[in-house]
């Protein structure tokens, strides 16, 4: 139970830099209806790209923004396979996750690239746990009132639209094509970001840092759902999903403290997400009536 | 003026399920024509609004709207210039998107969509008295998303939309099909007002013979993919369910329905 609560402080701290992949994951699945794989590549190569740019003598604030770009091009990349090519969201998104991956390594030069917080000043890191916190709260706060306007303006309008109703969304003159590489560029731009803000607080960049990541970013947009529900306004639910990712990582700490061996960690989550995704229909094998909607 | 010249539209081409949607189409409309659109199942008429719309590309003939050929442009590009509402009151709205959102949406037809607010303080005063003229009580639910609404106050939120944006055509594809009775004749009503107070040209497609004679100010009647039987002025006033129903005979169409004669 002590070392519970010892661990907590950075599960939080992990839970929040994982919710600004969630509000990422958000975006795409939720608001552009867009099923997006790309972000198991792009969250490395932000991490990847940040780390090696800090390294080659620049700050941390041109690095991050380097790591961005990155990330905002491989969601360009995406975006093209699907609006020009024809090819399907979830073959898109993995194609250029597949090819990130030799990407990533060439970036690196190896499979991993330390980075340390004695030697370079750093946002993040899991060394100073409550200074990672306030930095990571108040980095979510910045890019919540960002995405907020951004997704308040015209083309923010017009990408929501495209992802309710494509029908409509041409009817009313919108390009539904370029608002779906908008939306994916802006998605796996925040994606490399956060990449970029894991890759400090590990205190390395990894290849293999994004396997998984959007099982782990769909969990965190469930739970989010499930615990405060879906009607609520657009910031408050990218909120929640941050919230969500938080929570996420606090039950891998219990369940690790309860003994779980951390091989399974990934097993867990995928039984985690597919049971949440089927909520819906096993109560409806079960006859019961859901409460929301 | 709407000209639509040899239209060609042929689904599913070189394949066994080849099917020749509308075979050599010509009509013109002049600027603030009413026209009614009616046919059978299958005899284009759906088809030749979603060519005019550019739904998908046709395979021959030319769309020319107020001088512009917009033979070859992409749908979004042609919302510059028309309005439309779809058969299926589903499709015509963003369901998660509020009622003003929408019509901001609509708002901003045919212009380029920048980074400013997707919807003004002036304009939702202008949407609430919009609104109000539907007669509807939506003024007050402005906020409200469009998914909560009726089948009905849908098509007349997207009939709004259409014509937020004065669209130099309007099309209006069976827009009351989906709709019980008494809630079509409503949604007619507000088609007709907006058509008339803007003066618009309009295309509209129907099952429901009655009501192709008792709107606008021209019919047509489509068999086939061709356009078989055009009147307007004083002859289609003076029109009768029984004389289309004999043109459709001498068409040798003799799948008239129930409902393009009851209701």
């Amino acid at each position: 139970m002590i070392s519970l609560l010892h661990a907590l402080p950075g599960s939080v701290a992990q839970g929040l830099i994982w919710g600004i992949l969630a509000i990422s994951v958000f975006l795409t699945f939720k608001v552009l209806d867009y099923a997006d794989m790309t972000v198991d590549g792009s969250f490395c190569t932000g991490g990847a790209t940040t780390v090696m740019v800090m390294l080659s003598g620049q700050n941390v604030y041109v690095a991050l923004l380097c790591g961005v770009l990155a990330g905002m091009l491989a969601g360009y990349v995406t975006g093209l396979l699907h609006t020009m090519l024809k090819i399907p969201p979830i073959l898109s998104g993995i194609l250029t996750q597949l090819g990130l991956y030799s990407v990533n390594l060439a970036i690196m030069g190896k499979s991993n690239q330390a980075i340390s917080v004695d030697q370079y000043a750093l946002l993040v890191s899991l060394r100073f746990i409550n200074y990672s916190i306030l930095m990571s709260v108040i980095i979510v706060a910045v890019i919540i009132f960002i995405l907020y306007q951004f997704f308040g303006s015209e083309i923010g309008s017009a990408i929501r639209a495209t992802g309710c109703n494509q029908n409509m969304a041409r009817a009313q003159g919108i390009n539904t094509g370029r608002c779906i590489r908008i939306g994916l560029v802006v998605s796996n731009g925040l994606t490399a970001f956060a990449g970029g803000l894991y890759a400090q607080y590990q205190g390395n960049a990894d290849v293999n840092a994004g396997r998984g990541a959007i099982v782990i970013g769909l969990a965190a947009v469930i739970i989010g759902e499930v615990i405060f529900g879906t009607r609520h306004n657009f910031a408050l639910r990218m909120a929640f999903s941050v919230v969500g990712a938080i929570i996420y990582y606090i039950v891998i700490a219990i369940v690790l403290q309860l003994g779980l061996p951390s091989t399974f960690l990934k097993l867990l989550s995928a039984v985690l997400v597919a049971v949440f995704l089927g909520i819906p229909a096993i109560q409806g094998y079960l006859g019961i009536k859901s409460s929301k909607n | 003026m709407l000209e639509i010249k040899n239209l060609v539209k042929i689904f599913n081409k070189g394949t066994i399920n080849e099917r020749v949607a509308l075979n050599g189409v010509n009509l013109t409309l002049n600027d603030g024509d009413f026209v009614t659109v009616i046919g059978g199942n299958g005899a284009g008429k759906s088809t030749i609004l979603n060519a005019v719309a550019g739904v998908w590309p046709v395979d021959e003939g030319s769309i020319v709207l107020n001088g512009h050929d917009i033979t070859g442009l992409p749908e979004y590009k042609r919302a510059k210039y028309i309005g439309r509402v779809f058969q299926d009151p589903m499709m015509g709205t963003a369901a998660t998107m509020q009622i003003e959102e929408n019509l901001a949406l609509a708002a901003r037809r045919g212009q380029s969509r920048g980074l400013k607010r997707g919807i003004t303080a002036v304009e939702r005063a202008g949407f609430r008295e919009q609104l109000a003229s539907l007669d509807l009580g939506l003024e007050d639910r402005l906020t409200s998303k469009v998914g909560l609404l009726s089948g009905g106050q849908r098509q007349a939120v997207t009939l709004l939309m259409a014509s937020l944006k004065k669209p130099d055509l309007l099309l209006l594809d069976e827009h009351t099909a989906a709709l019980d009775p008494k809630t079509a004749k409503k949604v007619l009503e507000i088609s007709e007002n907006i058509i008339k107070e803007h003066n618009l040209t309009a295309l509209m497609v129907t099952h429901n013979m009655k009501d192709a004679i008792a709107h606008g100010n021209r019919l047509i009647m489509m068999s086939e993919g061709k356009i078989i039987y055009d009147v307007s002025g004083e002859e289609k006033k003076n029109l009768q369910v029984s004389d289309l129903l004999q043109k459709f005979e001498e068409a040798g169409n003799d799948e008239v329905n129930d409902s393009m004669v009851l209701s």
